[in-house]
């Protein structure tokens, strides 16, 4: 018999810090597989964010830098524009992408800066204990709004994906998530696109992968991996939500 | 090498531009627009080089910080109100060890204040203005010339140090034109930083990061920042000093009010008062030792400044009590005249009995 | 006759369960002792019909299973 799955070559072999049944490793896993197939390993520069992925570059075999909350997009806009010979993305999370960090980005996609943003979705700020972030559902409970988001206090969760699909820059944009077997394959698709998106120098490219946080979500790993389905992925729909990169206009 | 009239602004973005200067991220305010414009025209169609507004001061600093770990000259530039926006990213340069240089072309506050010039962002530069213990050098440049020379050395200081450098200007050093010479031609190849982040190709993966679980970690990460803070204050420490050597009186003062000060005190001089003037150009590293060794024979000192008393805390640090310092300090954008100037030099040289020149 | 094995590295397993959620040949279960960690981790059942079809490689957060095939 041979061996049919293995570590991918720039995973680093450390034990991963995440809760069982977290969705960062696996997209951590998903990137260095895409990293090995597309021959990506010394070529790309990797943003991670303050959160619970801050110690990427603990599993990543890659060149990394920090970047302050929600500077991401902004970051990588200077190593590109600096290097734009160099495959930069960054990986963020909701409440980075989407509060903190949501000007830079949508700036840096209206700018069409070839970078890559990774945006992982888990609808709470994870690392700091479960408070409400910009994507969180209504009437769920996080520990800023214990009693479950009311729209009338506290908003709605936001669509950052669908509003970046209006800026012209943004040329690639989909959502995937990591909570089946099905949805990690096409997770790893979206994702080699979004940097084949980059290597050919047509714009910003973005995939938002809703990840399971058992932790934060008072749920075993199991259930946590169904609520992506049964009630996550009503609010966010999975699917493509813009790709131009087909169009001569891309360029 | 000729002159050329230029205004303040003008000839730090041209300087910067001289010294290699890849990418420069800016955003519009008063009074440094000029400089971000210039960038725009000059910088931004330069083989190699990148000009881009960002969408706010706080982006533009994060920009900095990417384009420095890819190991590019890169500059920003803002005003006083811009400078607070940016002062966690300067935070993040200081602990990365990540060379850049910021341009404050400082105006009047607190708030959105005036769009005139002040010298009251001292403590802002000097004291750290983002969080943490670290320091960024600072220079004060106080003639056009000045602007132009000092913007070089903030890049070749930057890289040196591997240290963020402000570059303190003030909205008049800014919009006046004096006549410059540019000391260095811009260079044809731009000169990458060789320890930076540009992916992993024939070495070991590279990680920048300022985060750690561990406080002993960081203990370490400021203690060996401070070492290098050290041998800064020994080697970069750079003032003028004007007519100190019998002086009676000396006046202390930085950038601009140097400048109006060098004015009062001619004129002082020429009625017989014996005074002095020391200008820092390094604020951090600060002079201190060249305050001790002026007050060995000075009893008297004047501190004159476009503030509310910033500098004025490190004469006083400087002096230790053991002599009299006067403080003269107008805020909010007001610019005070040599005439006024001279006027509180001669009221201090009476009150206080000081002899004059025979 | 067995087409496929799986390897399960139970010091890095973290006990999420999800492999044995996704195995549609319910060749993983629950271990009987608890690893360094402290978690209960999965263990892979020789006696199964394991196809080598990967998925529980695929879905592992720890990527501590190899999978192997004829």
């Amino acid at each position: 018999m041979k061996k049919v799955y293995t570590r991918p070559k720039s995973l680093k072999k450390a034990v991963f810090h995440y809760c069982p049944g977290c969705g960062h490793s696996i997209v951590h896993r998903l990137l260095c597989e895409v990293f090995d197939e597309m021959k990506l390993q010394d070529k790309v520069i990797g943003i991670p964010p303050p959160g619970c992925s801050v110690f990427t570059y603990n599993y990543l075999d890659v060149d990394m830098a920090e970047s302050a909350h929600g500077r991401g997009a902004a970051v990588a806009t200077g190593i590109k524009r600096a290097n734009p010979e160099s495959i930069v993305f960054t990986y963020q999370g909701d409440g980075d992408i989407a509060a903190i960090g949501t000007a830079e980005t949508i700036h840096a996609a209206n700018r069409g800066e070839r970078i890559t943003a990774i945006f992982i979705n888990n609808a709470v700020y994870g690392m700091t204990g479960g408070q409400m972030a910009p994507t969180t559902l209504l009437d769920q409970t996080t520990t800023t709004s214990p009693y479950g988001r009311d729209a009338a206090l506290e908003g709605y969760p936001i669509k950052l994906s669908e509003m970046l699909g209006l800026v012209k820059g943004a040329v690639y944009i989909e959502r995937t998530a990591v909570n089946s077997p099905a949805n990690i394959k096409k997770t790893k698709i979206a994702i080699k696109k979004a940097f084949q998106t980059q290597i050919d120098g047509l714009g910003y490219s973005l995939v938002e992968i809703l990840s399971p946080c058992p932790t934060n979500w008072k749920m075993g790993a199991i259930e946590s991996w169904k609520w992506v389905d049964e009630v996550m992925a009503k609010e966010f729909p999975l699917g493509v939500i813009k790709d131009i990169t087909g169009d001569n206009d891309a360029d | 090498m000729t002159k050329v009239l230029m205004y303040g602004n003008a000839a730090v973005a041209e300087a910067a531009i001289r010294a290699g200067c890849q990418c420069y991220f800016g955003y519009p305010i008063t009074p440094q627009n000029e400089l971000t414009e210039y960038m725009a025209t000059h910088l931004s169609r330069r083989k190699g080089c990148a000009f881009v507004q960002a969408e706010s001061e706080v982006s533009a600093i994060n920009m900095v910080y990417g384009a420095s770990l890819a190991g590019a000259r890169t500059m920003t530039s803002s005003s006083s109100p811009g400078i607070s926006l940016k002062q966690e990213g300067i935070s993040y340069l200081a602990a990365c060890e990540l060379p850049a240089v910021i341009v404050n072309m400082s105006r009047g506050g607190p708030g959105l204040g005036s769009i005139s010039a002040a010298q009251s962002d001292y403590f802002q530069s000097t004291r750290g203005g983002g969080h943490g213990d670290y320091r960024t050098i600072v220079l004060a440049p106080s003639s056009v010339q000045e602007m132009a020379d000092l913007t070089h050395r903030a890049f070749d200081l930057a890289d040196k140090y591997m240290i963020p450098v402000i570059l303190l200007g003030d909205g008049m050093l800014g919009q006046m034109m004096e006549p410059i010479e540019f000391k260095h031609e811009a260079p044809k190849e731009l000169a990458i930083r060789e320890r930076a982040v540009r992916g992993a190709k024939g070495r070991p993966s590279r990680i920048i990061k300022t985060f750690t679980s561990n406080p002993s970690e960081m203990e370490e990460i400021n203690w060996s920042l401070f070492r290098r803070y050290q041998l800064i204050k020994k080697e970069e420490t750079s003032f003028e000093t004007y007519m100190v050597d019998d002086a009676e009186l000396v006046v202390i003062a930085f950038g601009i009010s140097a400048r109006i000060a060098k004015g009062a005190i001619r004129n002082a001089r020429a009625q017989g008062l014996k005074v002095g003037m020391l200008r820092p150009i390094t604020l951090w590293p600060f002079p201190y030792e060249k305050i001790k060794d002026i007050a060995r024979t000075t009893k008297q000192f004047l501190v004159f400044e476009m503030n509310m008393g910033q500098m004025l805390e490190d004469v006083q640090l400087a002096l230790e009590g053991k002599r009299e310092i006067t403080f003269h300090g107008r805020p909010g954008g007001v610019i005070p005249t040599a005439s006024e100037v001279h006027r509180v030099i001669s009221r201090l040289y009476h009150q206080k009995g000081l002899k004059k020149a025979k | 006759m067995r087409k496929g094995y799986i390897e399960i590295d139970q010091v890095l397993c973290k006990g999420c369960q999800i492999c044995m959620e996704f195995c549609p040949k319910t060749s993983i279960s629950p271990a009987d002792n608890l690893n360094a960690a402290g978690y209960l981790p999965a263990s892979y059942n020789d006696e199964s019909e394991c196809t080598g079809c990967a998925i529980c490689a695929l879905v592992c957060p720890e990527v501590c299973i190899e999978v192997y095939r004829d």
